[in-house]
């Protein structure tokens, strides 16, 4: 187990990068506790798996190095770095048997026999995979297979770090929710460091203590799942976390407040940005209210959710969600819409730049 | 309940007239010759099976047989592990791809019997490229018209020349195919390049390389063409293979039974080998 530092990393696929767009990998500093569980989420080709990748040591950062607990291992190997992969398709030796599979890394690392055998039955306890140990691997299912590849970064003790590049991507909807609360559990148990790999928030944001996301190469916010659902320091972690995500509205900026439509929106603290730039304003669907006064709008849609309604509202051209618990207005009413005001924020080019603690209303 | 007819015939009787008119009839009138005894002006005499009898019987037929199965068996010997070498370092993208499969391939375009044609003229003692090199260049005696080794040599380089690629192309499709994670883990897991190809590469290639062995078994198994051409059975008898035995006694002395009796061991002989090494090979699944 490990402390993870990553220092300026960056990383281009091509040989000689010059502007911003030819690296994969913009520009990432991130400290990692030791026995921390984090989460990577992002949307595809956001960079994530290319920075696993640089982690475990199957990709050579263009620029920046990597350090576990203060030592330099960027210029070392896989197999020097001590860690785990689990990979997005179950990776099984298919001629051998279960037990097999998961002694494999230790026997290739020369550990005696005995003490194999122990290892390789603690961890099928863990996993629930006694029962099959024995069994050849290439005939067991999914999510067996992907256990078995868990097993095998979980079965090395001194393991610095376990990453996961969307395990589950392969899994049934059904036993997805199971395997991930073993992952929990696992965490709970081994207490080694884990990277979990993801584009879907509903697995980062129950795995991780903190969720590290990304856009574009770069990282826009790390926070835990809380932080980020509260106060999305950019508009993008907003819109990709949560359902449906923050409404993202254009808005002109008069001294020193925000206008929608004319109209004066209360924020949850004081401007402070230079003029200029593109101007929205940020409020989930959660903390949008109807009231008799407020920014006039006229209710397009109403969808029935299950555990509430989402109300899609035209306020001018403008689309804005709420999330309704009681009865919803109908398609067609004229309707006022109120902003919670410690909720409502102001972004700059995305990123947020009304400081924080407004009074409430 | 489920409606019964009997419309499903109608559809498999095409490929029913088909395998008759391509297989089944003409292995019948192989069957037919192989129990009667003919000397042409459709005269047939009942012989029963006295042609196998006889055939099973004779030191001529087993010799041929024997050295069809050394044959195939160098070739088998060879042809796979030379294949799957090929394929392993062969670069798994880039330039170079489409430069190595096209040449990989060249061979197997060539004509059975320019091949041979080919390799006869290239061993010529005194004019061929290779038959004058090693003579009079490196001084060692060559000519397979003379010495039995130089002549097996020579079909033997010139079968693997020929058909050694076919393994390549199958076994590098199969090397392809496994996902890069594969190796990625194996890397991880601390996997030496021996256990990444005895625990990785062989099991993914596994079906191709069966598929691979069984057509290079059947066809070399049957080869006629090349070392006809080539050594035409010689010296003597050293290279007669069955194929080229059995054509002897079909056309050469015209005895159509015994002929007829041999194919109809001969297809036995390739039909049982290649069930039973399917079989065992696909046991697993």
């Amino acid at each position: 187990m490990a402390k993870i530092t990553l220092s300026k990393l960056r990383h281009s696929y091509y040989p000689n990068p010059s502007t911003p767009e030819d690296y994969a990998l913009k520009e990432i500093d991130l400290d990692w506790q030791d026995g921390g569980a984090y989460a990577l989420l992002g949307p595809s080709g956001c960079g994530k798996s290319t920075l696993l990748n640089i982690i475990s040591g199957l990709l050579m950062p263009s620029e920046g190095a990597v350090l576990f607990d203060d030592t330099d291992v960027t210029a070392l190997p896989p197999d020097k770095r001590n860690i785990a992969q689990v990979f997005q398709f179950p990776v099984i030796y298919d001629t051998m048997t279960a037990f097999d599979n998961l002694a494999f890394p230790l026997r290739n690392r020369g550990m005696d026999e005995p003490s194999v055998t122990k290892r390789v039955n603690e961890i099928a306890e863990m996993l629930e995979l006694t029962d099959m140990l024995h069994n050849r691997a290439a005939g067991l299912s999914a999510d067996n297979k992907q256990k078995i590849s868990m097993g095998r970064g979980l079965v090395r003790e001194d393991v610095n770090v376990v990453m996961f590049d969307e395990p589950l991507t392969v899994i049934d909807p059904h036993l997805k929710w199971k395997l991930r609360s073993k992952l929990k559990e696992l965490h709970q148990k081994v207490r080694a460091t884990m990277i979990y790999v993801t584009h879907d928030q509903t697995e980062a944001l129950t795995f991780a203590d903190q969720v590290v996301v990304m856009q574009d190469g770069e990282i826009v916010q790390t926070g835990t799942p809380v932080e980020l659902f509260e106060r999305p320091a950019h508009t993008f972690v907003g819109h990709f976390i949560g359902s449906p995500g923050m409404n993202v509205l254009r808005c002109d900026i008069r001294d020193g407040g925000a206008l929608l439509n004319g109209r004066n929106i209360a924020l949850e603290g004081d401007v402070n940005c230079l003029p200029g730039g593109l101007t929205e304003i940020g409020i989930r669907p959660e903390f949008v209210t109807f009231g008799t006064t407020g920014l006039e709008a006229v209710v397009q849609k109403v969808s029935d959710v299950g555990r509430h309604n989402v109300v899609e509202a035209m306020a001018g051209d403008l689309k804005i969600r709420a999330i309704v618990e009681s009865q919803p207005p109908e398609k067609g009413a004229a309707v006022h819409l109120n902003f919670q005001q410690d909720q409502t924020r102001l972004y700059r080019d995305g990123w947020v730049v009304s400081s924080e603690g407004g009074q409430n209303t | 309940m489920k409606t019964q007819n009997q419309k499903a015939w109608f559809f498999v009787l095409p490929v029913l007239l088909l395998v008759a008119f391509n297989a089944l009839i003409p292995i019948m009138t192989v069957v037919n010759y192989s129990v009667q005894e003919t000397f042409g002006n459709n005269l047939f005499f009942w012989e029963g099976l006295g042609w196998f009898e006889k055939l099973l019987h004779s030191d001529r037929f087993y010799s041929a047989l024997g050295r069809q199965f050394f044959f195939t068996g160098m070739i088998l010997a060879i042809e796979v592990p030379l294949g799957i070498i090929i394929a392993l370092s062969m670069p798994k993208q880039g330039f170079w791809v489409p430069v190595c499969l096209v040449t990989m391939a060249l061979p197997m375009l060539i004509p059975w019997n320019v091949v041979g044609a080919m390799w006869n003229i290239f061993t010529l003692p005194d004019i061929g490229l290779l038959g004058y090199f090693l003579n009079h260049v490196l001084g060692v005696s060559y000519d397979m018209t003379q010495d039995p080794t130089a002549a097996w040599a020579t079909i033997i380089i010139m079968d693997v020349w020929h058909w050694t690629s076919l393994v390549v192309l199958l076994s590098y499709a199969g090397l392809v195919s496994i996902p890069d994670a594969y190796y990625q883990a194996a890397k991880i897991d601390g996997a030496s390049n021996w256990a990444v190809f005895r625990f990785i590469q062989i099991p993914k290639m596994k079906n191709v390389l069966t598929i691979a062995i069984l057509l290079r078994f059947m066809d070399s198994f049957n080869i006629y063409t090349e070392p006809f051409v080539l050594t035409g059975g010689g010296p003597g008898n050293s290279t007669t293979l069955l194929s080229i035995d059995l054509v002897k006694i079909a056309l050469g002395q015209f005895d159509l039974g015994p002929a007829a009796a041999m194919s109809l061991i001969y297809f036995a002989i390739t039909l049982l080998v290649s069930w039973v090494f399917y079989t065992l090979m696909m046991k697993d699944d």
